[in-house]
């Protein structure tokens, strides 16, 4: 088959005149505001209650405005924010160590390989500290010195320790303030609540979003919900790969239907991968979990030499051994950042040096670090998470090696934003995982949190301020508008085509199938050939999946197959947009390896002439290739370089 | 304070009717479940006072029928001349009476609370992890206590129950109520079960009350299970003594 | 290895339907695979027999959103202890066995559906007291509150809990008291909590009157908890409670 030369059309970002430090500054003074006796006139709808999403919604609530909160799990405690482990970035420099906003920019910028819009990054870095602020006056534990004042770490190879934490669930302490405060709204009446709703449509009427259709998971009802403006901050894609670290219920369903309604998707082939995650065990495997990467400090990972070594690891001699990140990368050895050690943990498994059961893994030996530093030492660093790994894996990581892999942990394409965080759509605003705008084509350890809270506490409330100023006197769309009762229609026919096929295949029998497609073509490494491969792959696949899922139950009720086959449909469209990306970008960037675009030494090779830009793809219609718009990508203060860990 | 019922709110219903109006701040707290739960562990406290007294005073009972009756004219005669005779026992024993009314009033009240906190129960077989026996059985063996406590005083107090009663030669009363096997026994395992009851409570009240110190925390356990061993081996050793004729 | 089991799993359509249990057989289960995994396996064969697969909650399966958690043999999230039903391993377990599997029950807890149920009243306390006001934008520079670490490391140790609700579900009483006393003891150990102390633990204990039991210190909810946290807590949230209960509120902070 052959792919078109999209059409390409320059993208607006909209990003302030001045010089980049002030930038930030200089557009909050022009923008708008809304007096605070107005906003209760303005309801705004926000969808998902993670970081972004709780943040933003307890913001504006407690701004006055009138804020309609959307989750579909029970509580928006459980947003899947509240995994993540390691810890939040922030320019701080408490540590005295050299830190300070250009740096953490800088960092960011290079970490992202020279993929990500250098406004909206200063940004981030600069709101950064008000984070660390605001969550400590909410109340959020992070780990303490003795004398009282906060602690930092290093984290993911950084030169500076700026990296702030609670234990190793910083994710879930964040996520507590930003829901406390939320709960806090909700009970104050700014904010309401809807649990157990899964937005399914995007109301668009006149070119502007204005409202969505929810279903009630648990009545089955289908709602329509209007606002002056819609916020999308639902996470992440990772989950179209089946196996994942994101949670089982982490989907792409509401920003993909706001993709069909008319917003771009950017980059959707950035996913990043990371390296130390727990093999797959077996075929009944549900999700992947992942390991600290801070166990990199201290372990060392190898595989044996010999391919069919069947002897316990314990028992392979020294010289029967491969370090094979030592071997080869002297310099950064086992601490080479998160693309470059999987790429090479799956080079060793592809080459059939794979250990475990499944030879599905590489060994992550603490051996020489006990002997060195004793057991007692390695406990204090690592004990909760060599617990967690004895309890998954029935193993003893301190008399075996641990067995790690790489897996699909974020994702940093989303819908393409403006610098005010708004899609090509007005009223459609997208925060956190769920937009593509700060970390390029690879994300730095703990800055995920970093931007979830910069969007929702602070970037958002006031560029949203600024749209809805112009709106002031007029009232949402009434609900009885033919906009809603067509895309409340289509939902319905959706969930009644769902019902009604009454196939063979369960939707995690075709779930796994194309995440497996993916996985292996466009997964850690892709090439042409294989993209192609996949691409007929999923489009059959596709449509079998619409002819042949059986989906039992009714849509009056809780029916946890119907809501998951929503999902997978739209999987298969993300999945087949994604492999066009990576198909279109004819270069190796960050979380995006092209095996053909790769240094003599097998390293990514960038190709800053053809893709220094945004890509960003308009959906064309049902069965209809979609349309690349570009955003060039201007490199003012972060001039692009290679990077080279040797 | 109600919280917000918008959708999405919090949609199961309450187990408490609102329509309660203010009351004074006393009688609001002990309608709490927490301000009960204070109020059982500080009577408890007067009870188990009262328990470890009651048990440390009838060791006179060892001293003989002089040393036994001596000790129950002190108590009759106790603060006199300020107070009449009988007026400290009385007020003792009003405060004993108000302590045991409430620790019911509060252990009832919250029982009929905690059934309709759990409207369906578990149709599958519970598997307890922490529970201890004592703990799972307050109910019955408060039910167990509360009977005995009628039987006891209508036995040494008031005599009523007592097959050849004395006025005021307690030692006598008791010697000859405990020569009777059937109602020894009943003391016995009465006491048995107060036994479990304060090794639950003595400790339970000190979690009421919030006083809790990781320091002293280990030996609340220890406290409870000494004090429970005092009082009931001190308890069941007047019936003992009896059977086995050491008193007589 | 492989294990052959019997499920004994709590069936209901609707919060209407009485219930009742089902029986499975569950053949080749791999003692690697976690019990939500188990599940997984169940409805496949369901899905398959066209029989309606059984809906449990169940989200991040790394033992954090506290989404997922059931009865099973009796004991909430299972025998292992201290873990949620997601990390439990079916190597817990051994061929033969029949393992039954029931909601957590209590009136605050409706079933909405098979192993399903309704949560929201742990929201609901969170919502009458459980935060610390600091509108955005507002705060002062972090560092400028010092904690001393051992109060910070007690708020954490607090802080950590899930919401799974197990310790509701283990209490014979239907008590919220450790779920209560965590959020409690979490913000008014810390000195950011200093202000609202008073009114949000009498707020918060109200509100959990409102829902659930009352504690009579079984320690059931302390063994449950996949977090293990302590029921010390729970004395602290009492002596709160009580303090401000006696407490003039006018002279707040005054010592």
């Amino acid at each position: 088959m052959t792919l078109e030369t999209p059409a390409r059309v320059e993208l607006d970002a909209h990003i302030p005149e001045g010089p980049l430090a002030d930038k930030w500054q200089n557009h909050r003074f022009k923008m708008k505001l809304v007096a605070p006796q107005n906003r209760r006139r303005f309801d705004v709808i926000v969808v998902g209650t993670g970081l972004g999403g709780g943040a933003a919604a307890a913001t504006l609530g407690e701004m006055g405005y009138n804020v309609k909160s959307f989750c579909f799990q029970d509580s928006p405690r459980r947003a899947h924010s509240i995994a993540a482990q390691g810890g939040i970035n922030a320019a701080k420099n408490y540590k005295n160590d050299g830190d300070s906003v250009e740096r953490l920019f800088y960092d960011t910028i290079k970490g992202g390989d020279y993929r990500s819009r250098e406004a909206n990054v200063y940004r981030l870095a600069e709101v950064s500290t008000n984070i660390i602020d605001q969550c400590v006056a909410q109340g959020v534990p992070f780990a303490r010195e003795y004398g009282g004042l906060l602690d930092n770490r290093s984290f993911g190879g950084a030169q500076v320790a700026r990296t702030f934490y609670a234990r190793g669930q910083t994710g879930q302490q964040l996520l507590l303030g930003a829901y406390q405060a939320l709960e806090k709204q909700i009970d104050a009446g700014t904010v309401t609540m809807y649990p157990r709703h899964e937005m399914l449509e995007l109301v668009v009427k006149d070119g502007r979003a204005c409202g969505i259709i929810a279903r009630n998971l648990v009545t089955g009802e289908i709602t329509r919900h209007t606002a002056h403006a819609v916020v999308l901050a639902t996470g992440g894609y990772g989950n179209v790969f089946f196996l994942s670290t994101n949670a089982k219920g982490s989907n792409v369903t509401a920003a993909w239907r706001a993709h069909r309604k008319g917003a771009y998707f950017a980059n959707p082939c950035y996913t990043q991968i990371h390296p130390t995650c727990i093999p797959v065990s077996g075929d009944y495997q549900s999700k992947l979990t992942l390991m600290s990467e801070s166990l990199r400090n201290d372990g060392r990972i190898w595989v044996p030499k010999d391919k069919d070594d069947k002897r316990s690891p314990d028992q392979i001699p020294e010289s029967d051994r491969d370090y094979y990140l030592e071997r080869m990368y002297p310099a950064f050895a086992n601490l080479v950042p998160r693309d470059v050690a999987s790429r090479a943990a799956k080079r060793m498994v592809d080459d059939g040096y794979g250990v475990g059961e499944l030879k599905n893994g590489v060994y992550l030996d603490f051996q020489d670090a006990i002997n060195r530093l004793g057991r007692d030492v390695i406990e204090a660093r690592y004990g909760n998470l060599f617990e967690m790994y004895e309890n998954i894996t029935g193993e003893d990581p301190y008399k075996v090696p641990m067995r790690i892999y790489p897996a699909v942990h974020y994702t940093m394409g989303g819908l393409w934003v403006d610098y005010n965080l708004m899609s090509n759509v007005p009223g459609l605003f997208v925060i956190g995982e769920a937009n593509f705008s700060d970390h390029g084509a690879n994300r730095l350890g703990a800055s995920a949190l970093m931007q979830g809270l910069a969007d929702g506490y602070f970037v958002l409330p006031a560029t949203l301020s600024n749209y809805l100023a112009d709106m002031l006197g007029t009232s949402p769309e009434p609900v009885d508008d033919p906009a809603f009762a067509e895309a409340e229609q289509e939902v319905r026919d959706r969930v009644d085509t769902f019902l009604s096929i009454n196939g063979t295949h369960s939707v995690d029998w075709f779930h796994r199938k194309l995440g497996k497609t993916l996985w292996d073509y466009c997964g850690m490494g892709r090439n042409a050939e294989g993209l192609k491969h996949a691409l007929k792959e999923v489009q059959q696949l596709r449509e079998q999946f619409w002819t042949d899922v059986r989906v039992l139950g009714e849509s009056e009720s809780l029916n946890q197959s119907l809501e998951r086959a929503g999902r997978v449909a739209d999987f298969f469209e993300l999945g087949e947009l994604m492999v066009r990306d990576a198909l279109h970008r004819e270069e190796s960037c960050g979380g995006h390896f092209r095996e053909e675009h790769q240094t003599p030494d097998g390293e990514a090779l960038r190709n800053d002439d053809d893709f220094a830009y945004v890509g960003a793809w308009e959906y064309g219609g049902p069965g209809k290739e979609p349309c690349l718009h570009k955003e060039e990508l201007v490199f003012e203060h972060a001039k692009p370089a290679q990077r080279s860990y040797k | 304070m109600q919280p917000s019922r918008s959708e999405g709110g919090v949609r199961v219903p309450a187990l408490r009717r609102p329509g309660m109006g203010p009351a004074m701040w006393i009688v609001e707290f002990y309608r709490s479940n927490v301000g009960k739960k204070a109020v059982m562990a500080i009577t408890g406290i007067v009870l188990l006072a009262y328990v470890l007294l009651h048990m440390v005073g009838n060791l006179k009972l060892y001293e003989g029928a002089s040393g036994m009756n001596a000790y129950a004219e002190w108590l009759r005669t106790l603060g006199y001349p300020a107070l009449p005779e009988y007026g400290a026992l009385w007020i003792l024993r009003v405060l004993l009476a108000v302590s045991f009314v409430l620790h019911i009033h509060a252990a009832v009240s919250l029982t009929l609370t905690n059934r309709k906190a759990r409207s369906v129960g578990y149709q599958s077989q519970r598997d307890y992890a922490a529970a201890t026996y004592a703990a799972r059985t307050m109910r019955y063996t408060g039910v167990i206590v509360l009977l005995f406590v009628i039987y006891h005083v209508l036995h040494f107090t008031t005599g009523h129950t007592h097959h050849d009663f004395v006025e005021n030669d307690v030692y006598r009363n008791v010697v000859e109520g405990f020569s009777r096997w059937e109602v020894s026994g009943f003391y016995i395992l009465a006491n048995l079960a107060l036994g479990l009851h304060i090794y639950h409570g003595a400790w339970s009240l000190f979690q009421s009350l919030g006083w809790n110190n990781r320091r002293f925390n280990p030996w609340r356990r220890s406290f409870a299970a000494i004090f429970t061993a005092v009082v009931v081996i001190g308890n069941i050793s007047f019936p003992i003594a009896v059977l086995a004729g050491i008193v007589d | 290895m492989a294990l052959d089991l019997t499920l004994r799993v709590w069936r209901q359509s609707s919060p209407q339907d009485p219930g009742r249990f089902e029986t499975y057989e569950a053949k080749d289960i791999n003692e690697d695979s976690s019990f939500l995994e188990l599940l997984d396996v169940v409805n496949e064969q369901l899905i398959e027999e066209g029989k309606e697969p059984i809906a449990f909650d169940h989200d991040c399966r790394e033992g954090i959103c506290g989404s997922c958690g059931v009865v099973i043999n009796g004991r909430p999230h299972g025998p292992a202890g201290h873990t949620t039903t997601c990390q439990l391993h079916m190597r817990h377990f051994k061929t033969g066995d029949t393992i039954t599997v029931e909601p957590w029950r209590a009136s605050a807890f409706p079933v909405i559906k098979d192993l399903v149920v309704d949560r929201s009243a742990l929201d609901g306390i969170v919502q009458s007291g459980g935060y610390i006001t600091a509108p955005t934008g507002a705060a002062r520079d972090a560092n400028s509150i010092l904690v001393p670490k051992t109060a910070s490391d007690t708020a954490m140790d607090a802080a950590e809990c899930i919401g799974c609700g197990a310790c509701v579900a283990a209490c014979p009483n239907g008590a919220a008291q450790l779920f209560t006393a965590a959020k409690v003891s979490h913000l008014n150990l810390l000195p950011q909590g200093q202000p609202e102390r008073w009114s949000r633990v009498t707020q918060m204990v109200d509100t959990m009157e409102d829902y659930f039991g009352s504690c009579t210190n079984y320690g059931e909810c302390e063994a449950a908890c996949p977090k293990a946290i302590s029921i010390d807590f729970i004395a602290m949230m009492n002596k709160d409670y009580l303090a401000a209960k006696f407490k003039d509120q006018r002279r707040q902070g005054q010592g």
